[in-house]
């Protein structure tokens, strides 16, 4: 498989008032072509902060890329201008964004909206991006393009916006295509809709898709891979069987926990006690020290490295290193009866 | 669970509806049958624009219902009453909110936003009282006596909740409305404040009205579970037989549209995919609301209103398909679901 992305170290960090908050402390990872990477994790975590940078959203200041690289094709994409990423924006990579209500332009038609790119980067006439607007709607599901196209936002509904801007994110063919929290602001039923819609048109188009989401029942439904972010690094990465099957960080365990299941019943949840760190003064070792119940003195000092475990997992956790004590996974996370083989 | 057969709350023929511009009406909430019996949670789910908060607040007397009738132990809640009989009942009522954030006054202290209620309804006498009940209170929801002087913006939006929990407990009510009180936290801290709501039902014996759109969330913490869908309901059934097996063809759909967080088990699921979008409850379909996007849809649903009518133990439904008089029309369906 060919790799379309790498990101490499990144370090992002916004100036408040209240100090320096580390949003991003050195987050690391590969895409590759046509597979669906999910970033999950909790608010605060750092997920989308990690997509905008791709895209170079932040806004600078009060944000600052402190260190990394973001190599497309290559190249560096912290080191090109803001006019060199206007032509990446939307030709090579594209975005969904979470909250359709506000992504789009409500002055314009949606028609104008899905032509502004082709006519911009794929240098085609005012007729043939309408036409290939038209086409683009009719990819994503929307009844009556051709009248469609004439509309404005308000009048379309939520679901209706959402495929209206995967239409957007798509017009002009990215390589890949990120979607932060793209059906958070959905119904389950039109949330189905459009995960399948982002699978369907994966399979066409061959795109290659980062998915920011902290719903776990969206990643089993749509990943291939998963990377789970938690205090602005990643804790664990790896193949999505192997994240729900044989989770080693003790946050993903706690995660898997705490998701109740429509399948099964359970008396209580496990929670996980305490609450995120705060990124203006980010502990010193592990991020998830202070709530892990397997707490080490080591983890208070150092950040762990991360450590392979099988096929392409990695995991951050003082936990593998061969000095640390046993500690098996609590015994009700592991989803379907599936024990952990080791 | 259900812990006894007696009704706390009977709501008969709800119905909330409001004028939008001229002409048209909204019929957020049309005609609602149900019973909530004591120390029961009833989960309420449904879609945006279900109208499954207008039906939580029109039982709280937050709204005036348009028609219909709600009982709290045998009283009316709406309708005329004096200040004595209006401040019983919200001593009773209390309400969570969704939002931790929009539903604390920012001005106030946390030691005042709990007290509130107990200086309305003038259950301390002494300010040493008052303080004791407060971080009395702190501390069933999980928080501390150092937190009483803080203001909400202090604290994150789990803290925030228990604010809200410890607010609705203050006046010691018997039924509580909850309306969406995880949706705007996080997975790890949505389980502790589920977690804190059953400790506190186990302990004092509270009845909760469970306002959720997340059926995985609702089928942990509710014993009986109403499906609303444009203003109606589809479906009321015990929890478990809801999810095991569901009557309504919208349970049905609404259930196999939640993605289950284990990727072997949605691999191999087959969903049934419900088509278009929630039609406007201005003009809602004739005959059954669902029946524009029911797979199973036939003549008879857009000509007569289903009756909701109890179809197993327990489990009642509003859809032709398991009606008698019309089983003929729906027997290869009946079969292909079975």
């Amino acid at each position: 498989m060919k790799k379309v992305l790498e990101v490499k170290d990144l370090s992002v960090s916004f100036h408040t008032y209240g100090g320096e908050v580390q949003a991003v402390r050195g987050v690391s990872f590969d895409l590759y072509e046509g597979e669906t990477l999910a970033i999950v994790g909790e608010s605060g975590s750092g997920k989308s902060v990690t997509a905008q940078s791709i895209m170079q959203l932040i806004a600078q200041p009060p944000g600052e890329y402190k260190s990394g690289s973001i190599i497309l094709d290559g190249e560096d994409l912290l080191k090109k201008t803001e006019a060199e990423m206007q032509h990446i924006r939307g030709q090579e990579i594209g975005m969904v964004f979470q909250d359709p209500m506000t992504s789009l332009n409500p002055t314009m038609t949606i028609g104008k909206q899905i032509a502004e790119g082709l006519i911009k980067h794929q240098k085609l006439s005012r007729q043939e991006a309408y036409e290939r607007a038209i086409e683009l709607l009719h990819l994503v599901g929307i009844p009556n393009p051709e009248k469609r196209i004439k509309q404005y936002p308000h009048e379309f509904s939520g679901g209706m916006r959402q495929r209206a801007m995967i239409a957007i994110a798509l017009s002009c063919n990215p390589k890949i295509l990120i979607a932060d929290e793209p059906t958070t602001a959905l119904d389950v039923t039109i949330q189905a809709q459009i995960l399948d819609l982002l699978k369907r048109l994966q399979k066409e188009m061959n795109t290659a898709i980062i998915i920011i989401t902290h719903d776990l029942g969206v990643v089993a439904n749509i990943a291939d891979r998963v990377a789970v972010m938690y205090g602005g690094k990643i804790v664990e990465t790896g193949e999505v069987d192997d994240i729900f099957y044989h989770p080693k960080h003790p946050y993903t365990w706690g995660l898997l926990a705490s998701m109740p299941k429509l399948n099964e019943i359970k008396e209580e949840l496990q929670s996980i006690p305490g609450t995120p760190p705060d990124l203006k003064a980010p502990p010193k070792g592990c991020p998830f020290v202070t709530r892990c119940p397997y707490a080490m003195k080591v983890c208070d000092e150092h950040m762990p490295p991360y450590t392979n475990v099988r096929n392409k997992q990695q995991t951050a956790c003082w936990l593998l290193d061969e000095r640390a004590p046993k500690v098996e996974p609590p015994a009700h996370i592991m989803a379907g009866g599936l024990t952990n083989d080791e | 669970m259900s812990k006894s057969k007696e009704k706390l709350v009977e709501v008969r023929n709800l119905k909330k509806h409001f004028k939008v511009g001229r002409k048209q009406i909204l019929k957020a909430v049309d005609g609602l049958t149900f019973d909530i019996y004591k120390g029961e949670t009833f989960g309420l789910v449904g879609e945006s624009g279900s109208g499954k908060s207008t039906a939580g607040r029109t039982i709280m007397r937050l709204y005036d219902a348009t028609e219909g009738q709600v009982m709290f132990k045998g009283k009316s809640v709406h309708g005329k009453k004096t200040k004595d009989e209006l401040k019983e009942l919200n001593q009773n009522m209390q309400m969570i909110f969704q939002d931790p954030y929009a539903s604390l006054n920012p001005r106030m202290t946390v030691m005042d936003i709990i007290a509130e209620g107990l200086d309305i309804h003038g259950l301390v006498k002494t300010k040493e009282e008052r303080q004791r009940k407060v971080n009395e209170l702190l501390k069933i929801v999980g928080l501390n006596e150092e937190h009483a002087n803080r203001y909400p913006h202090e604290f994150s939006g789990g803290q925030r909740q228990r604010i809200g929990i410890a607010r609705a407990l203050a006046v010691e009510p018997e039924f509580i409305v909850a309306d969406e009180p995880i949706s705007a936290l996080d997975v790890s801290i949505q389980a502790q404040v589920v977690n804190l709501l059953k400790r506190l039902q186990e302990e004092r014996g509270l009845t909760y009205l469970f306002i959720a759109h997340d059926l995985s969330m609702v089928r942990h913490i509710s014993d009986r579970v109403g499906v609303m869908y444009l203003g109606k309901m589809m479906e009321i059934a015990p929890s478990d037989k809801l999810y095991t097996s569901p009557l309504h063809p919208y349970t049905r759909a609404l259930l196999s549209a939640v993605p289950i967080p284990d990727p072997e088990v949605e691999r191999k699921r087959e969903r049934i995919q419900i088509k278009g979008e929630l039609p406007s409850p201005i003009n809602p379909p004739s005959g059954c609301v669902f029946r524009t996007r029911c797979p199973f849809a036939k003549d008879v649903c857009a000509k007569e209103v289903p009756a909701f009518a109890e179809y197993r133990d327990g489990q009642w439904a509003a859809c032709h398909m398991h009606d008698e008089r019309f089983k003929e029309h729906f027997k290869s369906d009946l079969e292909k679901i079975q």
